[in-house]
């Protein structure tokens, strides 16, 4: 194996900072993004730095790989600065209003305009919507096997990769072979921080803009007319809660505390 | 034309999950309602008994994959079998457990089958034009999304633990299929090789109806066993917030939020933990909720149904002991 060529597919979410205090458009049910900061999503830092450690190891090549708006390219950034070796973005407003499968194809497609690529790794879920199904999605398209949930991941210069999936009550393990797509899950490492030269070398990296035409995608396969699911309105979840205060001498609330919950049918 | 509705039955080592159960009860509701027909589909090896408990819990019909081949779950596998079943039949709604083989195994069938799925649903409501229309939470909870289909067929989702109740099993029975498995070498290129259970022979945090969950407030690690012993009375599982498990007091799997488990248990109790909208994410879809914590302000307290502002040191074991006499 000669060095590992290595996408990540990163995304800008709206910093999970603030969804304290987001706002929905109440005649529109869209969620108000002015003055909502972009980040790099948590989850795929880490999938970078899987990456990042995984060409240390086998040399090798990072290309980060996102579909998002041009003005995402600042977010990008950050991942160029942790060290990534270029970034491409995938921007066309055919790509506006898709669904999580028609967004796959366009990372998919992404990823074969790359050329050759062993291995694809994303985080394994978005701080926004929480999803979780673009390792297995890209996987399909692509028509390579994928892993979500990886907490350990080993590739040996023979491209056999062994892995640790998560489970409810512990892990899986599994082996295979490159090319593969592996959704990292946050216990597999703890992302570098940027440094001032790794800010300084990014300036000077490669960013590509990539749209419709130069990925030879259908267009009724991408955005809204390609997606399957239609997204409706937001709402805010109605918190029907009882917020009672109890106060008084421990064993006294204890007492209060069980009959509640007795007389609830919570405890019978 | 599509018809029927699904649920795929998740069984490990030959035990049906609690919340493929929820799926059929609720699924049961729908399909009277739709006038549809609802198949059970288990895989694994040795599992044929499994039907007879499918068909207590609403399931008219059972696909029954059982081959060697499927003993352990591997993805493309269990893709293969399940897709291939799906272009056969034309469901109309295929629903999954929202657990870490559903959410691996669902958006790779669904792509195969040229639809999306909507992930980690709290809520299934049924529509004249669409079949119907699915809610997930998104922003930690924060908002709600309506998801439909309008044409796509089948409607795919996994579906959160602990939010549709278990019917009562009646005794019925259900029409029986044998699904022939025939999986090639293609669909085993990542092929499983090990097991590890981490079972504390507490009940799993994602299936348990009450958690006792202990956060920054707790202090330090030793202080668990007083929510162990609270836990141990009422059959709980214990759970802890990130600010514990950053700290080394609790491994990550019994984080409970955004980054951790999402639970929805009937009962909530939450010890010393502030309340950060990423813990909120992880259990904010609580039947009941109970917060103890020394701060008045802690914004625990504004999901809690019930606000205890104390010391949870002096409540905690007398509330043990008020338990235990409720159980004797």
């Amino acid at each position: 194996m000669k060095g590992l060529n290595i996408s990540v597919l990163v995304k800008p979410v709206p910093d999970p900072g603030c969804y304290e205090s987001i706002q929905i458009d109440p005649q529109t049910g869209i969620l108000v993004r002015e003055g909502l900061p972009n980040i790099l999503n948590p989850a795929d830092k880490h999938a970078l730095e899987a990456a990042l450690q995984l060409v240390e190891q086998h040399s090798g090549r990072v290309v980060m790989v996102s579909m998002a708006p041009p003005n995402a390219l600042e977010t990008v950034k950050e991942g160029l600065a942790m060290g990534a070796d270029e970034a491409w973005l995938l921007s066309d407003r055919a790509f506006a209003g898709a669904d999580t499968l028609a967004t796959s194809r366009v990372l998919a497609a992404g990823i074969k305009k790359l050329g050759l690529c062993d291995l694809v790794l994303a985080g394994s879920e978005s701080a926004d919507g929480g999803t979780a199904h673009v390792p297995s999605q890209v996987g399909e398209i692509l028509g390579i096997s994928h892993l979500t949930n990886v907490t350990w991941l080993n590739i040996d210069t023979d491209a056999n990769v062994r892995a640790r999936m998560k489970m409810e009550n512990g892990y899986i393990e599994v082996e295979g072979a490159l090319p593969m797509v592996i959704g990292v899950s946050r216990g597999m490492n703890v992302p570098r921080y940027t440094s001032l030269p790794g800010i300084l070398a990014a300036q000077d990296k490669p960013v590509k803009v990539l749209g419709l035409n130069n990925l030879g995608l259908d267009p009724g396969s991408v955005g809204l007319a390609g997606s399957p699911t239609q997204p409706g309105k937001l709402s805010r979840p109605e918190l029907k809660r009882q917020g009672e205060r109890l106060e008084g001498e421990p064993a006294e609330l204890a007492k209060r505390i069980v009959a509640i919950m007795r007389s609830s049918g919570v405890l019978s | 034309m599509a018809k029927g509705i699904w649920v795929f039955v998740e069984q490990s080592q030959g035990k049906i999950r609690k919340v493929s159960l929820e799926l059929l009860s609720q699924a049961k509701i729908l399909a009277n309602e739709k006038g549809e027909e609802l198949a059970a589909v288990i895989l694994g090896q040795g599992i044929g008994s499994l039907a007879g408990e499918a068909a207590q819990y609403g399931a008219d019909k059972v696909y029954l994959a059982d081959d060697a081949k499927l003993a352990a779950y591997t993805t493309g596998a269990y893709t293969s079998v399940l897709a291939k079943l799906i272009r056969e039949n034309e469901p109309n709604l295929v629903l999954f457990g929202n657990t870490a083989i559903g959410k691996d195994l669902a958006p790779r069938v669904a792509t195969r089958a040229g639809v999306d799925v909507a992930i980690d649903c709290v809520g299934i409501e049924s529509d004249a034009a669409n079949f119907v229309n699915l809610t997930r939470p998104i922003y930690a909870g924060k908002a709600f999304a309506k998801v439909a289909s309008p044409s796509a067929r089948p409607i795919m989702a996994t579906v959160r633990p602990n939010i549709f109740p278990l019917a009562e099993p009646a005794a019925r029975e259900a029409n029986v299929v044998t699904v022939p498995v025939s999986v090639d070498e293609a669909d085993l290129r990542a092929i499983l090789k090990d097991v590890i259970s981490q079972a504390a022979g507490r009940v799993e945090l994602t299936e348990a109806n009450i958690i006792v969950s202990g956060g920054r407030g707790m202090k330090g690690p030793e202080n668990y066993v007083m929510l162990e012993d609270l836990a141990d009375v009422l059959g709980a599982a214990v759970g802890a917030s990130r600010a514990a498990v950053d700290s080394g007091w609790k491994e990550h799997k019994f984080q409970v939020g955004q980054t951790g488990k999402t639970v929805s248990p009937t009962l909530y109790i939450a010890c010393g933990i502030s309340g950060a909208i990423q813990h909120l994410a992880g259990m904010g879809s609580s039947k009941v909720i109970v917060a103890i914590n020394k701060d008045p302000e802690a914004n625990i307290f504004a999901v809690a149904d019930y606000g205890i502002v104390g010391d949870l040191f002096q409540v905690v074991p007398v509330l043990t002991e008020e338990c235990k006499k409720l159980m004797a």
